[in-house]
């Protein structure tokens, strides 16, 4: 089985994309299947039930999803593998900008849309600096001239990156994308042992264990403190 | 790697006066770079735990990545390479799996190709092919050739330069800049020298497309639909990296369609045109007919259509007229007569 896991902030389209992909995956007579790892609600496993894709989701509540993610990933390919599918997909959404659910030496992709601003791959750190593909959605709706300055800086932040076009809409793009997905030679039949590829974001404060209550005197653990000194 | 060891024991002056595009990486790294005349391994070894955190990659990433940015842009800036003089569309198969109408299709650098064909006939297919330069391994099986060879395939993977630009209805800008402030931020990424020239330039051609004129402080995201339509296209005839220009559609309403194809063409680009109206695929040196997923027919657009198209364009100004009384609150008179005489001469 090959294991794939797209990452991206929230609307960028990463179901969009996975569906139309899949559309291509599947005319190749691939068995394709679907985790969806989201925090308090999604109807997304709705859209892949229908398009007869088997499909979870997992909802991380209170928790940060990118621990709820990492604490989950064995058991989610171990599903995939009971379900002998040929690719498993994991679909997470950036909640906070700092998430990087990538695994080494599993594919990793990033998908951000054309919308969110051209300071937008600046801000989202490791998620997009340390995918392999970066996929850019909605470009039918922006200027070339947008789209170009858009995809440059994209390129800057992380310059190994495969930057490629798909549209979430009229699917163009996402049959070529669908080949560069699954590998037959790629065999996972565990994650256990391989490593993120960069440390989940980190809290261990009292507000991470309920404290409700604001205040010095009720923060303790991992507290940063924001700088409002005169520059 | 010796680029990259030697990137690492330089310092980021060092390194920005040999490769000035590096400035804006930098930044865009977010490196918390505090002396530029200190090295990388020097900067490293100062950072704190946020800092390090800030800017994701070890020191081992950050030179990878900082080597991958200037062979990226190395690549990018040696534009003779890519120039696209010719590109050939090899015959694949349409959607029941039969060959396609015709062998081989060239078309040259300054060609306008006109696409017709209903909704869902391959249209869209047609450009991905082109875009992907597909190699036998898309759905139609078509074969995509540039200069007469096998494409190199960072046309692909190239984050920066694509081979297809695409103008469509529906696009719209989303940045709140103005016309110059717009105009210079395109220009900047692409690293030109003569920048000002440029954008006063394109901004120049974008006016005479418009049937409205705009100013230089105009917001990009007020403008009307003419105006938008003629600035995107003079700047994506003139600024744009990519080769080919797709267009799906130029309404009528706002903005000179002959001049705008003939400003793209002038530029040595390839133009392709997905239409239904006639006097736009007869602007077209031919038109391909899309049916069932393949191309058909491709028709040479002949003499007697030229005669056409001047009929053709004799109506559209007499509409165009009728428009602008309409706008400054002249009456409308019938226009048999008018219509005669402006065929007359």
């Amino acid at each position: 089985m090959n294991l794939v896991t797209f990452s991206g902030p929230p609307s960028s389209g990463k179901t969009a994309v996975i569906l139309k992909t899949i559309e291509a995956i599947q005319q190749r007579g691939l068995n394709v299947g679907v985790v969806k790892f989201d925090c308090l609600y999604t109807d997304d496993d709705e859209l892949y039930r229908k398009a007869g894709v088997p499909v979870k989701k997992g909802l991380s509540g209170s928790l940060c999803p990118d621990h709820y993610f990492v604490s989950n990933i064995e058991e989610v390919v171990q599903w995939g593998r009971e379900k002998e599918l040929d690719l498993l997909i994991t679909e997470s959404a950036g909640l906070c900008n700092r998430c990087s659910p990538y695994i080494k030496d599993i594919k990793a992709i990033c998908v951000i849309d054309n919308l969110s601003g051209i300071n937008t791959p600046k801000k989202i750190g490791p998620m997009l600096k340390t995918a392999d593909i970066v996929v850019i959605t909605k470009g039918d709706i922006v200027s070339q001239a947008e789209r170009e300055v858009f995809a440059s800086r994209v390129s800057t932040v992380n310059p190994d990156a495969m930057v490629m076009n798909v549209n979430g809409l009229t699917g163009q793009g996402a049959y070529e994308f669908s080949t560069l997905l699954f590998d037959e030679n790629d065999h996972i039949d565990t994650v256990t042992g391989k490593k993120l590829r960069f440390s989940m974001p980190s809290a261990m404060c009292s507000y991470c264990l309920g404290e409700t209550r604001i205040g010095e005197e009720h923060q303790l653990g991992n507290v940063r403190k924001i700088e409002l000194g005169d520059e | 790697m010796i680029i990259k060891d030697k990137l690492k024991s330089s310092t980021v002056n060092e390194i920005i006066e040999q490769y000035p595009y590096t400035e804006s990486f930098f930044e865009d790294q977010k490196l918390a770079v505090d002396d530029q005349e200190k090295t990388l391994e020097e900067i490293y070894a100062g950072l704190t735990v946020e800092e390090r955190e800030d800017v994701v990659f070890d020191l081992d990433q950050f030179a990878d990545s900082l080597s991958s940015h200037i062979k990226n842009m190395q690549e990018f800036l040696g534009e003779n390479d890519s120039v696209v003089a010719k590109l050939s569309i090899l015959a694949g198969n349409n959607k029941d799996g039969k060959k396609e109408n015709y062998d081989k299709l060239d078309i040259h650098s300054g060609e306008i190709i006109s696409i017709v064909g209903p909704t869902g006939s391959g249209k869209s297919r047609l450009l991905a092919d082109i875009e992907w330069t597909a190699q036998g391994d898309t759905p139609t099986e078509r074969q995509i050739l540039i200069n007469d060879e096998v494409p190199d395939k960072k046309w692909r993977f190239t984050g920066g330069k694509k081979l297809v630009a695409q103008l469509s209805q529906n696009m719209n800008f989303v940045m709140d800049l103005s016309v110059i402030e717009f105009l210079n931020l395109h220009a900047e990424s692409r690293l030109i020298d003569n920048q000002a020239e440029v954008v006063e330039r394109i901004f120049n051609e974008a006016n005479r497309l418009a049937g409205e004129q705009f100013g230089r402080e105009a917001q990009i995201t007020s403008l009307s639909g003419g105006q938008s339509r003629a600035l995107m296209i003079a700047d994506t005839a003139i600024l744009s990296s990519s080769p080919i220009i797709l267009i799906d559609e130029i309404e009528n309403a706002g903005i000179d369609r002959e001049k705008a194809l003939e400003l793209l063409v002038g530029e040595e680009k390839i133009v392709l045109m997905a239409t239904h109206d006639p006097i736009l695929a007869l602007m077209g040196d031919k038109r391909i007919i899309i049916n069932n997923g393949g191309i058909k027919n491709i028709i040479d657009t002949t003499a007697e259509e030229k005669e056409l198209m001047q009929e053709l364009k004799v109506l559209d100004k007499v509409l165009t007229d009728l428009r602008n009384d309409l706008r400054y609150g002249k009456n409308l008179s019938r226009i048999s007569e008018e219509l005669a005489a402006v065929k007359n001469t």
